[in-house]
């Protein structure tokens, strides 16, 4: 049985948010860097190399990349020979969120969904928890913004939809986003599971990072088709116009009930903040 | 790439000279607001009641900054997705408002004011916050400090980059750009 503290996972916790807040990760990087052999529109050349530059900013004056510095996103994978002291895990990740996101003078981003009144200290952070076979404790962490966040679709596909359905349903939410999210984007998504589950895998598929390939050939394949087709709707780097509208498609599936075929679409802005740690 | 420079608060000759497209770098003052704010400052109106700042001639952002560290003007200030304050913007302009600057599409209602009441909308880079808080030289909170980011701000920016979306034409930066760029990808 391996040990871990109340205070080791919040201190992880303030690290992981303090060092996405300002630095954009390298696979984004990367990306952002390549999109700029493939952009032949002028404004969004110019959109892309102000975002190079912010990130540089950003690095160099340790300031938040976005201001919109997110909901405190985690998946988290307990090992079965893990064991937590001093409290639980979703009280020492929401400490962590807390005192990271004052530290690192962050934006709070929580309120009542009605009164609309800030919480004050965003929290709480949404958690998903994974339990498996080991001794570590793994966190990924992401900073979600609300922009991309609100561009988001899911719907309950009927079977004889099929993949062309899927594919469909992707390109639509992103000719509905339009400039909304941020683009460039990175589109997630949940095929399968059942309502909720599918917006979970969709978010999920966001951490695998840019430049990977899909294990699987088939998801592989639906993947680089939706690339090609939302780059193809003229959008473009903040909407400007051009042919960088996404980074890429990441795709995710699980079983689901014979009768049904849950899609989610989970779009994520060029800021795409975030990281993880292993204890 | 060419910038204009323009002065803030707008006036109409200004604005007519303003097309869709059109880098702009903006200085001197401007106010921010966001959603609650907006629904307080269209409240005041439906009351006759005096607002917080004189809006004629003025431009507003929609952002709400990350909180400044000790020795910073501002914290990180890029612009938020602009759909959510359609529903305010309209009577804001019949109000005397000049300039939005946000990010993302508007409403027919919004676009339509804008041609009617001679303003403009002006797009900066969402996720630019770092880029864009070195154009802001002075911020004051002086309304709803309650609402923490959301507050309104008093700002002096020197140099603002933005672009012309929507213009006393009926031009959308956005339909044109896309138009153009459609299919275009290899």
């Amino acid at each position: 049985m391996k040990i871990i503290t109340y205070n080791q996972i919040s201190n992880a916790v303030i690290d992981l948010i303090a060092h996405a807040a300002s630095n954009l990760p390298e696979d984004v990087a990367e990306s952002l860097g390549n999109s700029l052999n493939i952009e032949i529109s002028e404004s969004g050349k110019s959109v892309l190399n102000k975002i190079i530059k912010n990130a540089e900013i950003a690095k160099n004056e340790n300031k938040p990349l976005c201001q919109d510095t997110g909901l405190a996103v985690f998946f988290v994978e307990i090992g079965s020979d893990v064991r937590i002291e001093g409290g639980t895990i979703t009280e020492s990740i929401n400490e962590g969120t807390r005192r990271g996101y004052e530290a690192g003078y962050l934006r709070k981003s929580t309120c009542d969904p009605l009164t609309r009144k800030n919480i004050g200290d965003n929290t709480p952070a949404i958690i998903h928890y994974e339990f498996v076979s080991g001794d570590k404790l793994k966190i990924s962490y992401a900073a979600k913004g609300g922009g991309s966040e609100n561009m988001s679709r899911i719907k309950m596909m009927k079977p004889s939809d099929g993949i062309k359905g899927i594919i469909d349903f992707a390109v639509e939410t992103m000719e509905i986003a339009g400039p909304n999210p941020c683009p460039p984007n990175i589109i997630g998504i949940g095929i399968g599971g059942n309502f909720e589950r599918s917006a979970v895998i969709a978010k999920k598929a966001l951490f695998r990072n840019i430049g990977t390939i899909n294990p699987d050939k088939e998801l592989a394949e639906i993947e680089k088709t939706i690339y090609k087709k939302v780059n193809n709707i003229g959008t473009g780097p903040m909407g400007f116009g051009g042919v960088c509208t996404v980074l890429a498609v990441h795709i995710i599936k699980e079983p689901c009930h014979i009768a049904s075929m849950p899609a989610a679409v989970n779009i994520e802005c060029h800021s795409h903040r975030h990281g993880e740690i292993i204890l | 790439m060419e910038f204009k420079k323009i002065k803030a608060p707008l006036t109409e000759d200004v604005i007519a000279g303003l097309k869709t497209g059109d880098e702009v770098l903006i200085s001197g003052t401007i106010y921010t607001a966001r959603d609650e704010a907006h629904r307080r400052l269209t409240a005041l109106i439906f009351e006759n009641k005096p607002l917080p700042f004189d809006i004629k001639g003025q431009i507003i952002y929609y952002v709400g900054p990350s909180p400044a560290k000790p020795g910073e003007v501002i914290g990180s200030a890029g612009p938020t997705t602009s759909y959510r304050m359609d529903k305010y913007a309209p009577v804001l302009m019949e109000y005397g408002l000049k300039g939005m600057i946000g990010k993302g599409k508007r409403s027919i209602e919004v676009k339509d004011a804008v041609k009617k009441y001679k303003a403009v909308y002006f797009g900066a880079i969402g996720g630019a916050g770092a880029l864009i808080a070195k154009s802001i030289k002075s911020s004051k909170v002086i309304a709803y400090e309650e609402l923490l980011s959301e507050a309104i701000r008093e700002l002096t920016v020197e140099d603002f980059p933005a672009v012309v979306v929507n213009d006393i034409f009926g031009g959308d930066l956005y339909d044109e750009g896309k138009s153009k760029f459609a299919g275009k990808f290899k």
